[in-house]
């Protein structure tokens, strides 16, 4: 995919990046583990926020907490003013069209089942298919087979290289006239490979099948424009791009939500109830039942507004660095396999010590202050793929420094020390 | 502070890479399956008893250092144990790794003292109980596959 960039970074003046400056950003990064300085290698799993992010939550509660959309008073009018000024915040970063695109929502997972239920539920019937790759999250692969289920639709899946990358000419072979949907991730949460999103975009419109993207693992490390891409959805999580946990966006093209049936019944979603009939509200809010996560909301949009600051470029430029110096560092340590090499990757280094359980790997980092994930990464049809029952994986984020890679290199050689 | 070598004791070491009592027991009166899918830790055990004894016990999977020597070691402590000793001892394992009455480390642990490390790893102390959750299962003879998650 070409890279878009938005309109704010080309007004930014050009500030040489310093990464000793980002961290000052994130007090939890200054603490020792065990005796040693905190080295957070575990940015797949949750980024850590910076000051902005903490102050606007504290900040919303300090002054401004009421509901939103209904008050009359002051305090609720500041409230939904910020809320939908996030969303403002939302359809810039993404470049959407339209603010009654973005839907707001617990999460990816929350995101993904919501277009499963409301927008491939009604669709499907028996024979029909949904497609997905063998690099999806769990997130991307349940919510699809329980809908399946629901409908006797087929769930197919495009495999994957044995550099982790997908393979094109079997998602061409695969995509069909019973194709309804298809639903890939962006980036890859075990793996780190960026996807040729654009080209399976192009080839599914083609076909006229939709498609969505998975793009939680994305958002945080490549500049991303939903109108350049054309996707019909796309779903990310605010956790993962320095924002609070609990909460993230399903963006939807207009025409597409609007003919979608509600996800769930309640509050704020409705136009008017009697016990005869309901008439639901307009987009987004007829998404949005129940109070919502507010202070996450503004949160988030803290979070793109300190991310826009330093420039999606920029981050990935410097991430892109720190994955180049990690791969080589890593892999001159001996009996150390690297899983995922794909030739696009995104901050994530995915690995197996010969003979060395991934948890023992885990822990004995662990000791050295250094925080990493150990496990199937909530995506095992990619363990399985690789005849691994786990890994161990490092992955990185903005304030994460080349001093931080040689840690994790010794790290690495210290694990065949202890138990090689 | 307890460090890594505490954890991984030469003996745990050992026992990690050439796991004792390890392969299908045929002809076991008992078996039953432990897992542990968020560590990808699998094991299955087989026991023979007579006579309310243990006769012969082994294991096969794979997981962690911790668990495949706590399997181990499991297999090699208890063969001509009766039920009772069995169920005696695993109390004393779990006091053990769990950090509870650490003052008095008995003598019947034997080999197994190599784990006292792992109270101050809590998070890897169900690596550790896994061989013994799914022994005390299959002994008691349930089907359903073990966890310690």
């Amino acid at each position: 995919m070409k890279p878009v960039t938005g309109a704010k970074q080309i007004e930014r003046e050009p500030v040489a990046f310093d990464v000793h400056r980002i961290r000052q950003d994130f007090p939890i990064l200054h603490q020792q583990a065990y005796g040693h300085p905190l080295v957070y290698l575990d940015n797949a799993a949750t980024s850590q926020k910076p000051r902005a992010v903490i102050d606007a939550i504290v900040g919303y509660y300090a002054n401004d907490n009421a509901n939103v959309h209904r008050g009359v008073h002051l305090l609720s009018q500041r409230a939904t003013d910020q809320y939908e000024a996030a969303r403002g915040k939302v359809r810039a970063f993404l470049n959407a069209a339209q603010t009654e695109e973005i839907v707001f929502v617990r999460g990816t997972t929350e995101a993904i089942n919501l277009v499963a239920s409301s927008y491939a539920g009604p669709r499907l019937g028996q024979g029909d298919e949904i497609l997905i790759t063998g690099m999806e999250h769990h997130s991307n692969i349940v919510p699809w087979q329980m809908v399946c289920e629901r409908t006797g639709a087929k769930l197919r899946v495009v495999p994957i290289t044995d550099d982790g990358e997908l393979h094109m000419e079997e998602l061409e072979r695969l995509i069909g006239p019973r194709t309804r949907l298809v639903s890939i991730v962006h980036v890859s949460n075990a793996l780190g490979t960026i996807n040729p999103v654009a080209e399976v975009v192009r080839m599914a419109h083609d076909l006229g099948i939709p498609v969505l993207l998975d793009g939680a693992q994305a958002v945080p490390h490549v500049p991303v424009d939903v109108q350049a891409l054309d996707c019909d959805f796309y779903a990310f999580s605010s956790h993962k791009i320095y924002g609070p946990t609990g909460f993230g966006v399903l963006y939807g093209k207009a025409d597409l939500l609007d003919a979608m049936p509600p996800y769930q019944g309640g509050g704020d979603m409705i136009r008017a109830v009697t016990f005869e009939k309901t008439t639901y509200n307009e987009l987004p809010y007829k998404f949005e039942a129940g109070t919502p996560n507010i202070a996450a909301a503004i949160g988030l949009g803290a979070a793109l507004d300190y991310v826009e600051g330093i420039g999606l470029d920029v981050i990935e430029r410097h991430e892109r660095g720190l994955l180049a110096e990690a791969t080589a560092a890593v892999r001159d340590v001996p009996g150390v396999r690297l899983i995922g090499t794909a030739a696009e990757k995104a901050g994530v280094l995915s690995f197996v010590v010969e003979g060395v359980h991934p948890h023992d790997v885990g822990t004995v980092l662990d000791r050295q202050g250094i925080a990493v994930r150990a496990g199937h990464h909530c995506a095992q049809p990619v363990m399985q793929r690789f005849g691994v029952p786990a890994t161990t994986r490092a992955s990185f984020a903005v304030y994460n420094t080349s001093e931080e890679v040689e840690t994790l290199a010794k790290g690495i050689r210290k694990v065949l020390e202890v138990l090689g | 502070m307890f460090d890594l070598d505490d954890l991984y004791q030469e003996t745990i070491l050992d026992h990690n890479r050439h796991p004792r009592n390890f392969g299908k027991l045929e002809g076991c009166d008992f078996s039953a399956e432990g897992r542990n899918p968020l560590c990808g830790d699998q094991l299955v055990i087989y026991v023979k008893v007579e006579d309310d004894v243990v006769e012969d016990i082994r294991f096969e999977g794979s997981g962690c250092a911790i668990s495949k020597a706590s399997a181990s070691l499991m297999t090699e402590s208890l063969k001509g144990k009766t039920r009772d000793e069995v169920a005696d001892v695993f109390q004393r394992f779990r006091n053990l790794v769990m950090g509870v009455d650490v003052d008095t480390p008995s003598e019947e642990l034997g080999k197994l003292v190599a784990f006292h490390g792992l109270s101050e790893f809590p998070v890897r102390v169900k690596c550790a109980t896994l061989a013994w959750h799914t022994l005390q299962a299959a002994l008691q003879n349930e089907s359903e596959p073990v966890t310690t998650e």
